[in-house]
């Protein structure tokens, strides 16, 4: 049985540790608000330069299309993009991507492609380097920012796209966590290179829609930049999940810390009484003896 | 007639509103658009929207970066991936 001091210290260090979680539980919630903003006001550019990029598509194919769109011909080598955060506190969210990202390697590994791995983010590097301790490539640093942005994707998108013409894979596969509400979120792999064409049927206006300079040119200037729309996506959605997970994560925390205090106070309760009646017991007997 | 003109960048919808005439940097040369002008795509170069409100009124210049513009049966939207002050 523990003292009475043991009892009254525990529980105190119970206490703080609920503040704590109390406290990021809240920030998440704040943060998740902004998160959904910022996913809401990305939509709009996501949508129209995909319904361009299908009507472009549609119309250049063959021999003439870029070879982001085409691909190299040959699906070989397979990078995979793991996109993590750089913070825990946030239940499964880290460890449901990287699990993902694993049983893909696996699967390619067991048709016998190679595989190697771009980390975007803290959280992803130290059970995927367990896993695969040669294959891990190219390791993008967040830590420096608050949120990951579009400049972060920008530079991401670029770094690949040159990865790509220097032929260094052949498909290149995104993981990140699809943000469905604050309780779920889907770690979620996509395609992202070869561009997969997006499957929206082309408005079909009846006039024909004059290019400058050429469909070419312009499908071309539009693939790198429709791959940094994508990454950008998947980072707003990664952060929005992030805080729904942690959230939560801190929402199951607070309340187990409520659950033990609740739990160690009627324990304190208990030996207190025990110690006053044994007292009681002995005045009485002494009294008792005399 | 007014001419519906939205800029959009990856973060958010930048404008939305019914102008007179807009003129694009185009990389082959600057053009402006009006009301019912045809379907038509372009890439832009690093430069200046010209946003006119209203007939014959001082231009609103909005910087923008790298991106396309779009004219369709909704009016004219252009795709920028910075647009000054972002």
């Amino acid at each position: 049985m523990a003292s009475l001091k043991e009892l009254k210290d525990r529980i105190g260090s119970v206490k703080s540790t609920q503040k704590i979680t109390k406290a990021k539980q809240m920030v998440a919630a704040a943060k998740l608000r902004k998160a959904q903003a910022a996913a809401e006001a990305a939509r709009p550019y996501a949508s129209r330069l995909a319904s361009v990029m299908a009507a472009l598509a549609s119309k250049v194919s063959g021999d003439d299309a870029p070879k982001l769109l085409s691909g190299t011909g040959s699906d070989k080598r397979h990078l995979l993009v793991v996109a993590n955060s750089d913070k825990g506190l946030a239940g499964a969210f880290n460890a449901n991507i990287v699990r993902a990202a694993l049983v893909k390697a696996r699967a390619l590994q067991a048709e016998g492609k190679d595989v190697e791995f771009y980390l975007i983010g803290k959280k992803g590097r130290a059970p995927i380097k367990r896993a695969f301790p040669n294959n891990v490539g190219t390791m993008f640093d967040t830590t420096q920012v608050r949120e990951p942005g579009y400049g972060e994707a920008e530079r991401v998108s670029e770094e690949l796209v040159e990865m790509y013409e220097a032929g260094k894979f052949d498909v290149a596969h995104l993981f990140f966590s699809r943000f469905k509400s604050a309780l779920t979120q889907e770690p979620t792999e996509q395609q992202i290179i070869p561009v997969p064409a997006p499957d929206i049927a082309p408005v079909e206006t009846g006039a024909v829609v004059e290019y400058e300079p050429g469909e070419e040119e312009i499908l071309e200037a539009l693939l790198p930049r429709y791959l940094k729309t994508q990454i950008f996506g998947a980072l707003l959605e990664n952060n929005a999940s992030e805080q729904g997970a942690s959230m939560t994560a801190m929402d199951n925390a607070t309340r187990n810390a409520g659950e033990l205090i609740d739990k160690l106070t009627i324990q304190y309760n208990r030996s207190r009484q025990a110690a006053i009646t044994t007292e009681l017991i002995e005045i009485i007997a002494g009294a008792e003896a005399l | 007639m007014p001419l519906h003109f939205e800029l959009v960048t990856p973060a958010r919808l930048v404008r939305s509103e019914d102008v007179h005439m807009v003129v694009v940097p185009g990389t082959e040369g600057e053009f402006g658009v009006l009301e019912g002008h045809a379907p038509f795509m372009s890439t832009i170069r690093d430069g200046a929207v010209q946003v006119y409100k209203t007939e014959g009124s001082a231009p609103e210049l909005i910087e923008v970066r790298g991106g396309f513009a779009e004219v369709g049966d909704s009016g004219l939207t252009v795709l920028a991936e910075h647009v000054d002050g972002d």
